[in-house]
């Protein structure tokens, strides 16, 4: 009985065994063959990403608990795994021609990308409160070190010990809010949680409980209030490290997040639908309001993730398949978009420095009209405006916020989308209207280029055939509602 | 007086709270926000241990020892990057973390 069980557990969990031994392994590769061999093990680490998103992709169908109810597999978790797994390799491909330039080509950087995805698969599919800590420890830990990994700037390992300190604060806030409520209900498995809820309804403790954990969970997703982290360590971070942190990490945490209000916590919306309601409203807020007066366009990109996170959070608030349905979508056309992004970020660069001012984007549709315009199509679908990608992954979540009679989160989000669009048209604005500012150091690198080329083809053609997303959405999204 | 659940959950939230205002109120040394945030995880062991008791479900005490476990990684990264932050701005003061205004 126990080696069937085993055996089970060892094949539902194949992608994150996977990718933990192949870690591992390329660890002490690294470590005996030295920092000469960083790229080759950056691509072993893509490959590795590969291959455990083909063991996500093969491996069974339906819901599957292992590790003695720990750990859950479903259609929901492969969801989230599969667009996990793509933001890491993506981050990890545009780092590439970052790393050499900066000579911060070190084999430690894709490692430890790969043991934050790690612990980002295993956030996605817990299902045990000590499951949930420990994947998010994992990825913790590794993405401070990321942050503060340019080591000999100032700027680099202040962003890190900023990260940390608030990281760890909001890890024990979270940690607090798990206790109680493993204490009020007797138990750190969720669906235990969700049966003790349903019989005796929210005690004090458990609602004191609730708020803690949702405000670790607020933490990892940058949402206001707990969003004072993420302007400071976007600016400060190696652009490639920012990068990630705006993708894979920000998904894995809704996902967790969606797992806890819809797992446990399903018999309490009443409760925590008043908290996402607001976090999602200020955030939006913010996210729009508070970008206008950047100038670091890394400063910029954390406030409108910040306010993408608001608009994500609509879905939430809805809580119907319709809604988790949105946010999926809406999180997949986000990492593409983001993705598309940094590569502009990245390729700019004069005298051997990166250098970050919006400013420096001015008249770039006359030096380099192809990046321009590239960049215009992933500014003009943040804004969202249709066809763009943007558009639909807006759409499909005011869909729902409407279908649930929440008229107001519609409204408000509509009209921070149109505030918000003002300093996505000034980049716009600067591109092509303003007089040129000196060349870039270079164009851009065959890999970033094609990374550019697809995530914009992705956003631009997206209306064309969003069948396949969609459906799968819809088939993740549903899995959650048991 | 016997001391029961409740007088272990105060002493559990005192020193949380303790520890959440050694993160907000201290302005002068890194290292102290490090033992705030020693002080908090330690806090929330408190909770666990004396509801795994109270409970009589061992859960809370492997939780206990999760926690622990971590919290010595944690601590651990937490000042490998006090370290190089220390060797970049030559200073571990709160009110130095001021390179960029957030």
């Amino acid at each position: 009985m126990t080696d069937v069980q085993l055996y089970i557990d060892a094949t539902s969990f194949a992608p994150e065994l996977a990718l933990a031994i192949g870690a591992m392994m390329l660890l002490l590769v690294g470590v005996f063959s030295g920092d000469r061999f960083s790229e080759t093990i950056t691509w072993a680490c893509v490959a590795l990403i590969g291959l455990t998103a083909f063991f996500v992709v093969t491996g069974g169908a339906g819901r599957v608990l292992a590790f003695n109810g720990g750990m859950v597999a479903d259609p929901f978790g492969r969801f989230m795994k599969l667009t996990v797994l793509a933001g890491s390799a993506l981050a990890l491909l545009m780092s590439l021609e970052f790393l050499r330039d900066e000579k911060l080509a070190r084999f430690e950087y894709p490692l430890l990308v790969t043991l934050a995805t790690l612990g980002m698969l295993i956030m996605v599919s817990a299902n045990d409160l000590i499951v949930l800590y420990l994947g998010l420890e994992l990825q913790s830990l590794a993405l401070y070190v990321l942050a503060a990994f340019a080591r000999d700037t100032v700027r680099s390992s202040e962003a890190g010990l900023k990260y940390f300190v608030l990281g760890a604060l909001s890890s024990g806030m979270l940690l607090y809010g798990a206790s109680l409520i493993y204490g009020f209900t007797g138990s750190t498995n969720f669906d235990s949680i969700a049966s003790t809820i349903g019989a005796s309804g929210m005690s004090v403790g458990l609602m004191i409980g609730l708020v803690f954990l949702l405000a670790g969970l607020a933490f990892k997703i940058s949402a206001v209030p707990f969003h004072m982290w993420a302007p400071d360590v976007y600016e400060g971070s190696p652009t490639p490290v920012t990068a990630f942190f705006a993708g894979a990490p920000k998904i894995a945490a809704i996902a967790l997040f969606l797992r806890v209000v819809f797992g446990p916590f399903a018999g309490a919306q009443h409760q925590w639908f008043q908290i996402i309601a607001l976090i999602s409203v200020s955030s939006m807020i913010l996210g729009a309001v508070a970008a206008i007066g950047q100038s670091n366009i890394k400063r910029l990109m954390a406030y409108s993730s910040i306010g993408h996170m608001g608009y994500a959070l609509i879905g939430f608030a809805a809580a119907s398949p319709a809604g988790v349905q949105g946010v999926l979508i809406y999180l997949v056309i986000y990492l593409a978009m983001t993705a598309g992004t940094f590569v502009v970020i990245m390729m700019m660069r004069r005298n051997g420095q990166p250098i970050e001012d919006i400013a420096e984007l001015s008249g770039l549709s006359e030096r380099d009209p192809t990046s321009a315009y590239l960049l215009a199509i992933l500014m003009f679908s943040l804004i969202g405006i249709p066809p763009l990608a943007g558009f639909w992954g807006k759409w499909f979540i005011f869909l729902a916020a409407i279908d649930a009679k929440l008229y107001w989160l519609a409204v408000i989000g509509f009209v921070t989308s149109v505030i918000g669009a003002y300093y996505y048209l000034n980049i716009i604005r600067l591109m092509f209207f303003e007089a040129p500012a000196q060349e870039f150091e270079k164009p851009l690198g065959t890999v970033n280029a094609i990374l550019l080329a697809g995530s914009t083809a992705f956003v631009l053609f997206f209306v064309v055939l969003p069948a396949p997303l969609v459906a799968a959405a819809q088939v993740a999204a549903q899995s959650l509602f048991k | 007086m016997e001391i029961g659940i409740g007088h272990y959950l105060s002493v559990a939230a005192a020193l949380f709270t303790i520890g959440i205002f050694g993160i907000f109120l201290n302005r002068k040394n890194v290292i102290i926000i490090l033992m705030s945030i020693e002080l908090m995880l330690l806090a929330v062991n408190i909770n666990l241990v004396a509801f795994s008791s109270f409970l009589g479900d061992l859960t809370g005490q492997v939780f206990a020892l999760v926690v622990l476990t971590v919290a010595a990684a944690e601590a651990a990264i937490g000042l490998a990057i006090l370290v190089v932050y220390f060797r970049n701005r030559g200073s571990i003061a709160v009110e130095d973390l001021n390179i960029m205004k957030g």
